[in-house]
């Protein structure tokens, strides 16, 4: 395994981890405020408070691990995608500022329950896995585009692609999916019945939507960028598996049984295509500018920071099993009955 | 729009971002060590007062941590957005610091959900406190590693370039350059310095309120010697820190002091106005910058005309460099009137007038802290990596940083504001008083 790919590999994995949380994260906040709206109000608000507050901030530096890694491993995308990425990614930060002081202000701060600031919150849910996916489909190519020396993003061809409004509609569903079937076991751990059977049955609904969305973006690429296209086809068996586990998930859900595996199942479903879809994105960080072997960091840089990687990791995986057994596997803490909140 | 308008315009945001992130980042770093203080000696002592004080204070921290985490993540992107060419640079040489303060904040961001989410779960005070210890370890890493990024930036090593490519990169000899030890030292020092003195200022508002409960007096008395104490620290380190300038980046004292040509028994120059190169109206106190600078009254200060003009930083950072140093004197030897007349019980420390000005030392470091920021900063320039990469070359070519300014000036205001009226509703709608009868009645024992 050379350097390039051991590092592209991890910050993928990050990258794979905060998808997942962060879906958790932002589809409660919209569930939250869609019951707020149809006045099942705080069904949800108990769970989001005890399982979401104490690792919110976990969760955002997932993200920043990986944007800084990226150019820790990766410098020159900071030329491409830096430059390109202004008004993206400052509209994903402000809406990423709703949230955090969200969680400061009204969860655990002065527990401000204006209405406004939870539809924002749970709106905010949706609009961020809007305004940072179309990354994906400008990682593509014929969207960053050169002017002389200087990259420059082409919005127009961009708004008006279906592969990204795919991506944007398949990062909706998937958040929303994600996030269903996560929270319908969390409160069914809860011993909440009406929570478990509302999630329940939001995420029977958004599985269709998820997977129709998945399999139609394979199609636009093949009209968008073939080459990649046809990489994703050689992979077509780890695709089958994901599929697979999909019907697992779903098959449990409808007999509600097993919610943990239902879960665990999930994960496997997008821990598979997503590994499917990098693979086949090999070796290009940006079609047709950038690969991961031009762009590499030196090898002395990149050495260090495997090293300092797995000295991280040997202190964040007992931290993270400390906080998961504290909030998320401890049956007094779920259900409620202990607040020990400072 | 032209080049040197977006550096212009990177420049504003990237100083608004950081001038407002370093706010609660300061306060960040510190607060966890003074709520530690606390608990101890409340467990220690066996005190309610100082276990509530600590709860309090906990209370608050996550509020400004909320925000620190949210700007935080707005700098750390914004570094490639707007400095897209630095970072690029930055990224083949001094990435390793940056890579491991995130695994800083992994750290500080877990153990604090644990720490806020556990109060009175475990029998034994003291496995509690335990938590805290990541928590605060955490934040003083994560300052460490982000202030190693920005002393490379002053003073860049572990790398040559040929042919603009990277050879012979060193990451451990970037990590480790000169300014590190100074800048770190003295960035720490001030961070706990300010959040003691803001921690007072809150006890003093609530003592000028009208109130006399002796939890204020044993919150101020205790926030006021560790004020002191990282007050004389930071003078200290700050003593240092000019000479480190003296050293490795002449250019930025001499125009801090306005100091032209390159002499010995050199005064340190306080206000004043500049008239071509002859300060007017100044206070001059003699031989205080040779002092300053290399320890020795006769000592030679290199001066200002020793460099190009096109090098040479802004002079109104003199103003800057009185600031912080004014503040950081005045300071040190207020909190040791408080600490001595408080433990010799003298009449003054309780005047009123006397607890207006404990109530001004909080908001007086913040001030040091963003004059000493920019001092450093602006005295940088025009080099955004001193002698290699000038800060307008730097910047992003994109035409849209007017707009992100507008947007960002918001989001500050919202969040400023935010903070302020949080906090305020928070201790109004349960007040201390309130608090302690509650557990007094709690636990139907009287503790004190
Ligand atoms: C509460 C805040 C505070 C206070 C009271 C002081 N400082 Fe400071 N100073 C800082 C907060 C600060 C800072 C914000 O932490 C800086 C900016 C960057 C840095 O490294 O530290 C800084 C930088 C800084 C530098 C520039 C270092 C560099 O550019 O590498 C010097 C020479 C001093 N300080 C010297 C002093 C002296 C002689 C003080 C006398 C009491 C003093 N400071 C008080
Ligand atoms: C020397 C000045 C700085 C200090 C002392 C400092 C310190 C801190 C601290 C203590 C936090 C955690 C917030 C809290 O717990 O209160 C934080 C957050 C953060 N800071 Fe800064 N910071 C500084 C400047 C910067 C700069 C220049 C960057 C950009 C690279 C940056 C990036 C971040 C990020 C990304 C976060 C959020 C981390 C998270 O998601 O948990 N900081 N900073
Ligand atoms: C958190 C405390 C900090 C504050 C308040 C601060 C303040 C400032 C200010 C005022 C400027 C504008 C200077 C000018 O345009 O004249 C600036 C520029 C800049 N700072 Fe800092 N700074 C801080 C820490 C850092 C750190 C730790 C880094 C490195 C990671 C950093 C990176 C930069 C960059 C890249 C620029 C733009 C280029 C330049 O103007 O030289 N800053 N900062």
């Amino acid at each position: 395994m050379t350097l390039e790919i051991i590092g592209i590999s991890v910050l993928w994995l990050f990258l794979f981890l905060y998808v997942i949380v962060a879906s958790i994260d932002f589809g409660a906040g919209f569930f939250n405020a869609y019951s707020a709206f149809t006045n099942k109000q705080h069904i949800l608000t108990g769970i989001i408070q005890r399982y979401l507050s104490p690792v919110w901030e976990v969760t955002n530096v997932f993200f920043v691990f990986f944007f800084v890694g990226v150019i820790g491993f990766f410098p020159q995308t900071a030329f491409y995608y830096g430059t390109t990425l202004l008004v993206p990614a400052s509209i994903a930060l402000i809406l990423l500022s709703i949230r955090g002081s969200y969680y400061a202000f009204a969860t655990y701060g002065a527990k401000i329950n204006h209405r406004g600031y939870i539809y924002m919150y749970g709106l905010s849910g949706l609009l961020l896995p809007a305004s940072l996916s179309p990354v994906l489909a400008m990682s593509e190519g014929g969207f960053i585009k050169m002017d002389g020396d200087s990259p420059y993003l082409d919005y127009l061809a961009l708004f008006t692609s279906p592969l990204t409004w795919s991506i944007v509609v398949l990062s909706l569903a998937a958040v929303l999916y994600i996030s269903a079937v996560f929270l319908t076991w969390y409160a069914s751990k809860a011993g909440d019945a009406k929570a478990t059977h509302l999630m329940r049955k939001y995420a029977l609904l958004w599985a269709g939507p998820t997977i129709i969305t998945a399999t139609g973006i394979i199609f636009e690429l093949r009209s968008h960028n073939a080459e990649h296209y046809s990489r994703l086809l050689d992979l077509w068996w780890i695709f089958g598996l994901s599929f697979l586990l999909f019907l697992g998930t779903v098959y449990l859900l409808w007999k509600r049984r097993n919610y943990g595996w239902a879960f665990i199942l999930l994960v496997g479903q997008f821990f598979t295509a997503f590994f499917a879809y990098g693979v086949s994105h090999y070796p290009y960080l940006l079609y047709p500018y950038l690969t991961i072997y031009d762009s590499f960091t030196n090898e002395a840089m990149a050495i260090s920071l495997i090293i300092a990687f797995i000295a991280g990791l040997g202190l964040l995986l007992p931290s993270l099993y400390l906080l998961f057994r504290l909030f998320l596997f401890d049956k007094d803490y779920v259900k409620g009955k202990s607040d020990y909140h400072a | 729009m032209g080049f040197e308008d977006t550096a212009l315009l990177s420049r504003i945001l990237t100083l608004m971002t950081l001038s407002f992130h370093i706010l609660y980042a300061t306060v960040g770093v510190g607060i966890p060590l003074m709520i530690m203080i606390a608990q101890w000696v409340g467990i220690k002592k066996n005190d309610e007062h100082y276990i509530l004080l600590a709860r309090r204070w906990a209370r608050g921290f996550v509020i400004t941590v909320a925000v620190g985490v949210v700007t935080g993540t707005a700098i750390g992107l914004q570094l490639s957005l707007l400095w897209p060419e630095f970072m690029q640079l930055a990224g083949n040489v001094i990435a390793l610091p940056l890579f491991m303060e995130v695994f800083a904040f992994f750290f500080e961001a877990i153990f604090l959900g644990i720490y806020l989410y556990t109060w009175d779960r475990f029998e034994d005070q003291r496995k509690h406190l335990l938590i805290l210890i990541p928590v605060a370890l955490g934040a003083a890493a994560s300052s460490l590693f982000i202030t190693i990024v920005n002393a490379f930036m002053n003073s860049p090593q572990g790398f040559e370039i040929l042919n603009g490519e990277f050879v012979n990169v060193q990451p451990l000899l970037a990590i480790f350059n000169p300014a590190v030890p100074t800048k770190v030292a003295h960035v720490m020092s001030t961070a706990f310095m300010t959040s003691a003195f803001v921690l007072a200022s809150i006890a003093a508002l609530r003592m000028i309120g009208g109130s006399d409960h002796v939890y204020h007096k044993k919150a101020l008395f205790l926030t006021m010697k560790i004020g002191l104490i990282f007050s004389i620290a930071t003078a200290i380190i700050g003593d240092f820190s000019g000479k480190y300038l003296a050293e490795y980046q002449p250019e930025k004292l001499a125009a801090a002091e306005w100091h032209f040509e390159t002499e010995g028994d050199a005064g340190l120059i306080l206000f004043g106005v500049l008239d071509g190169q002859e300060p007017k109206y100044a206070i001059k106190i003699p031989y205080a910058l040779s002092i300053l600078a290399h320890g020795t009254p006769g000592a030679e200060v290199i001066g200002l005309n020793e460099f190009p003009e096109d090098e040479r930083p802004p002079l109104w950072i003199h103003y800057l460099f009185d600031t912080m140093v004014g503040i950081g004197m005045w300071l040190a030897f207020f909190s040791m009137v408080y600490v001595v007349g408080a433990w010799r019980g003298w009449a003054i420390v309780r005047a009123k007038w006397f607890r207006w000005l404990l109530l001004a030392t909080g908001p007086l470091a913040l001030v040091a802290i963003e004059a000493g920021w920019w001092f450093t900063e602006v005295g940088r320039q025009p080099w955004i990596l001193r002698g290699y990469m000038k800060t307008a070359d730097a910047a992003t070519t994109s035409g849209q940083v007017d707009l992100m300014i507008i947007l960002f000036a918001g989001l500050y205001i919202i969040l400023g504001i935010g903070t302020v009226v949080v906090l305020t509703r928070m201790y109004k709608r349960n007040p201390v008083e309130k608090e302690l009868a509650d557990r007094e009645a709690k636990k139907g024992g009287v503790q004190e």
